[in-house]
């Protein structure tokens, strides 16, 4: 589906969160390396509750959160330290990070704040031991050359990764993560990507961030004409972003739609809700059996509403429903999809008419512990009343194929106050202008072409591989480009497709071996099994040594001479035509020891003298 | 300088920022911007907009006190058992009425009716004997005025220090439970919820002694309950720092049931008795601790005091080189109580001929005492005779459990 975007008044922004490759963490000493679950060394677990504020209030996300009272695990590891586990005091913040995010601020024109403040931002879902996350705003204020604009850029952080559900992993825990906001500038979802991609591809300059799934995160800001701001959490593909954009537009406009029709019918919320548990005590539903309480609230008007799909996968229900597993019900069932799910239409009318529903009413329906129960039938209440309203201001999360799920409230500016423990760090105007930028892997690429001789399409790559550093090393060193371009994407590729592991081959050993093929020292031939032994832990002067000892042109002659002399009848029959097969026979002799176009050049010319 | 709070409009990177003026620091005015970030900027570039609003006094949560519980009375010394977060300005402010504790931990007031008094607020380091005499004063004051329990809330540096003070200073029939936590109470994962949820049980419950109660276990799983004079900080920043010596902690409060279970060594309350004062303590006591290399002079620092600790070597130990010196300070009336660095064990001196030599002096074993424990119980003893010869026979007698005639096995 696609709609007139300018039409609708479509506003979006994103924050790209992205984690820096730095040695250690932010605030302590351990290295920054992502471990497999079942490499941890200990666990322990905690309860967190938010502090409450000097008025007594409490951040309506962070109440929101508490209402499920559950202690977190955590997994600890050998590379993570006291810091983690939220049982020893910060470090100073790690220059190296603050360095690289200075140097991100300066690549889009930003003024840097003259002295960093390091912020605790109130984070109670159990992603952070201390129950808040480390911040700072690090610069504010500049721009991309297609126009848009970026607010700001801060240095925080990353959280513990969920294992599942209560369950958190502390290897992710303090990495440092920059997080860039821009404007809502983009009127489009192609242009949210652009801005984006290209913001991915100044990070990716530097050299410095982390790579892979899950290393960089864009969070969209989305907001209609008449509709509500969205932030969209956990986009960690390009690929989706625009798809993304493109569902919440149309999640919003079909909220609105159900709206007008709400209102048209006059549609209200009972304040009372209903216990029916009585109702479903021989039921066929095996859930609405073993439930200690069910009950029910009746929608008047929002018959046919609740069902109607707001964007692919989703309808209002999911919505309700979302809301509701915040209480922890596993869900509820509503009559625009019933009878199902083993309730009989009979069920389904007697349930109506306990709430003395209509035809025009939609009954919601809720079942598990008593507590649950009302809790979640208080949520549906709010939400329901929310789609009279229009489209709520709301933080959700990117299901798969880029529809979303309702998370929480968007958090008030309210969750920060100052991180006590790390002092303030003072950025002077020197410092900044002594950054170093780095050439933009766009202009990396134009020169490839320019300069090296590339195809765009291989300059493209080049620039984007993880060998891209050695690549200009190799070229800087004598290696043909193409020559070095072919070995570290095409020759790589094909070796690791046939399941060689690639990456265990060091980028000193492609270096040398490459550097060997050019001063003719090693066959280019030779260069794909050599690369194979490699990546099976050989030596690489034991490998050539073994697969292509060095073949002088005398010795490559004496072959070829050899080879003639064995098959003298058919030269003297084909004459200068056995070129070709003769070519074949001797290469197979040197096993790819000697260069072909040596080997061709001497065969011609041996070929001369005979016929 | 303007007020905290001013509202504020911040000329910077081309744009102006609205934010509030929080303080100065190191030249630059720290502002806080709609975004809830702080950032330092030079003063020069803040244009005053309004001043602070003044703030409503919000809704406050009305706390019922549940009148068919114990009363017990929360005796504040300055340690955050519970605060405040202002997200305004970012303050954070500590928490001291009965209300205001009651309102940041919920859960307590179903344990508990409580009473409050602020005694000090201070940072445990500046803590002093002349503290610790007001300290046992007041809790001797809440008990006769009928409390049922005491939570002492402290600063963790020198708890154990005041505890064992108060542990000697007086005779409770009632619970006297000291508290602190190791995490800030600001942060959501501090431990001052747990630890003063816990201390509030084992307030309520059948103990009759004075202890310490805080995390057992790096998990909010367990609080252990620890006697007030076998109990030290044995790490400067775990949630479980506190360590009980030479015997087992005495009891457990289990989290989130609050279930209280006590060792068959605790003391247990004692509803008929009245409780005993005697605050007078001697302040001229030292304690120093031997390292290889030390000199003379340094325990000739000492002369003229009462009593002094010697923190020893191994069995209890200084070089041979210093006896002669300890036994000028022992033949000057001091008093010298010898303990070891090793914490675990007890101190004999008839081992090694160093050890002999020292008891030929008139160094007095200290038995298992922590060194601490050792110091404060010698300051209370001076301050209870002048009898050089009763002190001796009061140190190497157990009075609050400091040691026991037995050492447990371990088993």
């Amino acid at each position: 589906m696609d709609f007139d975007y300018a039409a609708l008044g479509l506003k979006a922004g994103i924050e790209i969160h992205q984690q820096l490759n730095t040695r250690e963490k932010l605030f302590c000493h351990c290295p920054t390396v992502l471990r497999d679950v079942t490499e941890h060394n200990g666990e322990f677990y905690r309860y967190l509750r938010a502090t409450v504020s000097e008025m007594g209030e409490m951040d309506r996300a962070a109440r929101e959160e508490m209402m499920v009272m559950r202690p977190f695990t955590y997994y600890a590891y050998d590379t993570t330290c006291l810091a983690e586990n939220d049982e020893e005091p910060p470090t100073p913040m790690n220059p190296e990070a603050l360095d690289l995010v200075l140097t991100f601020a300066r690549m889009m024109g930003m003024t840097p704040v003259e002295q960093v403040h390091i912020m605790r931002k109130m984070v109670i879902d159990g992603s952070n031991t201390s129950g808040f996350q480390r911040t700072a705003l690090v610069a504010l204020n500049g721009s991309l050359p297609m126009g848009a604009r970026i607010e700001s850029i801060c240095l925080e952080e990353e959280a513990a990764q969920r294992v599942e559900d209560t369950i958190f992993s502390l290897d992710r825990l303090g990495i440092p993560l920059a997080e860039i906001t821009t404007a809502p500038d983009m009127h489009t979802p192609e242009a949210v990507k652009d801005v984006a991609s290209y913001i991915g591809m100044l990070l990716r300059s530097t050299m410095k961030v982390k790579r892979g799934i899950g290393t960089i995160r864009q969070d969209v800001n989305i907001s209609i004409r008449d509709g509500a701001r969205v932030e969209i959490k956990g986009v960690q593909e390009l690929r989706l972003i625009e798809e993304v954009v493109r569902r919440e537009v149309q999640r919003q406009v079909s909220l609105l739609s159900i709206r007008d029709e709400l209102l048209a019918r006059h549609a209200s919320v009972d304040e009372a809700s209903h216990d029916v548990t009585a109702l479903f005590k021989k039921t066929g539903s095996a859930i609405l059996k073993r439930a200690k309480a069910i009950h029910a609230i009746c929608l008047r008007g929002f018959a046919g509403m609740v069902g109607r799909e707001i964007q692919p996968g989703r309808r209002l229900g999911s919505e309700m429903s979302d809301y509701a597993k915040k209480c922890g019900v596993g869900g509820l069932f509503h009559t625009d999809e019933l009878p199902a799910y083993g309730v009989t239409e009979a069920e389904v009318a007697s349930l109506r008419e306990a709430v003395n529903a209509g035809p025009d009413d939609c009954v919601i329906i809720v079942a598990d512990t008593k507590q649950k129960v009302v809790c979640a039938i208080g949520l549906i209440r709010k939400r329901a009343e929310m789609a009279m309203a229009g489209v709520p201001e709301e933080t959700r999360k990117m299901l798969e194929e880029g529809s979303s799920a309702y998370m929480r409230p968007l958090p008030g500016a309210a969750r920060m106050y100052p991180e006590t423990d790390v002092l303030p760090v003072t950025v002077t105007a020197e410092y900044y202008s002594s950054l170093v930028l780095p050439e933009l892997l766009s202009d990396k690429a134009d020169r490839f072409v320019r300069d090296m001789g590339l195809d765009a399409a291989l300059a493209h790559q080049m620039v984007y591989s993880k060998r891209c550093v050695l690549f200009e090393e190799t070229v800087r060193r004598g290696v043909r480009p193409t020559l070095a371009a072919t070995t570290l994407l095409s020759t790589l590729r094909e070796l690791s497709r046939d399941g060689a592991d690639v990456a265990a081959v060091s980028d000193e050993a492609l270096l040398d071996l490459l550097v060997r093929v050019e001063t003719g020292t090693v066959a280019k031939e030779a260069i794909l099994p050599i690369i194979r032994a490699l990546s099976e832990g050989a030596d690489i002067e034991a490998t050539i040594d073994a697969m292509a000892p060095a073949v002088s042109r005398e010795e490559v002659r004496a072959v070829i001479c050899q080879t003639i002399i064995e098959r003298d009848a058919f030269v003297r029959e084909q004459g200068m035509r056995a070129v070709g097969p003769l070519m074949g026979v001797v290469m197979k002799e040197l096993r790819g020891r000697a260069d072909g176009k040596i080997i061709s050049e001497l065969l011609k010319e041996e070929l001369g003298k005979v016929i | 300088m303007m007020a905290s709070g001013t509202e504020v409009i911040c000329r910077y990177a081309g744009a102006d920022l609205e934010a509030r003026y929080i303080t100065d620091r190191d030249g630059m005015a720290v502002i806080k911007l709609k975004s809830g970030y702080n950032i330092g900027v030079d003063p020069a570039c803040l244009t005053v907009v309004a001043p602070p609003e003044v703030v409503k006094a919000g809704e406050v949560t009305v706390i019922k006190q549940n009148p068919s519980l114990p009363e017990l009375s929360i005796i504040s010394t300055g340690g955050t058992i519970a605060s405040c977060v202002d997200h305004r300005t970012g303050a954070v402010t500590s928490q001291f009425t009965a209300e205001d504790i009651m309102r940041a931990i919920p859960g307590l007031g179903d344990i508990a009716r409580f009473r409050s008094a602020v005694l000090a607020n201070i940072l445990s380091e500046n803590m002093t004997p002349a503290i610790w005499q007001t300290l046992a004063q007041s809790v001797y004051t809440e008990i006769k005025n009928g409390a049922e329990g005491i939570i002492v809330t402290h600063g963790t540096d020198t708890m154990s220090h005041s505890a064992a003070a108060v542990s000697f200073m007086l005779d409770t029939p009632v619970p006297v439970v000291f508290v602190g936590s190791q995490r800030s109470a600001d942060r959501p994962s501090s431990d001052n919820v747990m630890n003063t949820l816990a201390s509030a049980a084992a307030a309520t419950s059948d103990l009759g002694e004075v202890v310490v109660v805080m995390h057992a276990t790096t998990n909010d799983d367990i609080c252990a309950i620890h006697r007030g004079t076998r109990v030290r900080k044995m790490h400067t920043s775990r949630r479980d720092a506190f360590q009980s010596f030479g015997v087992a902690p005495i009891g457990t409060v289990a989290y989130p049931s609050l279930d209280v279970s006590l060792s068959s060594n605790a003391v247990r309350r004692r509803p008929d008795t009245e409780p005993a004062l005697l605050a007078t303590l001697e302040d001229k006591v030292g304690l120093v601790t031997f390292y290889p290399g030390m000199q003379a002079d340094v325990l000739h620092a000492f002369d003229g005091y009462r009593g002094l600790v010697v923190n020893g070597t191994g069995l209890g130990h200084v070089s041979s080189s210093l006896v002669g010196d300890l036994k000028s300070l022992v033949d000057a009336g001091t008093t010298v109580v010898m303990t070891s660095q090793c914490l675990n064990g007890r101190v004999c001196d008839r081992v090694y001929e160093t050890g002999r030599d020292l008891l030929s002096a008139g160094v007095v074993e200290g038995d298992a005492m922590l060194p601490e424990v050792a110091y404060v119980k010698l300051m209370w003893v001076l301050g209870q005779t002048n009898d050089t010869e009763e002190a001796v026979r009061l140190m190497t007698t157990p009075l609050r459990g400091e040691f026991t005639r037995s050492s447990e096995n371990g088993f």
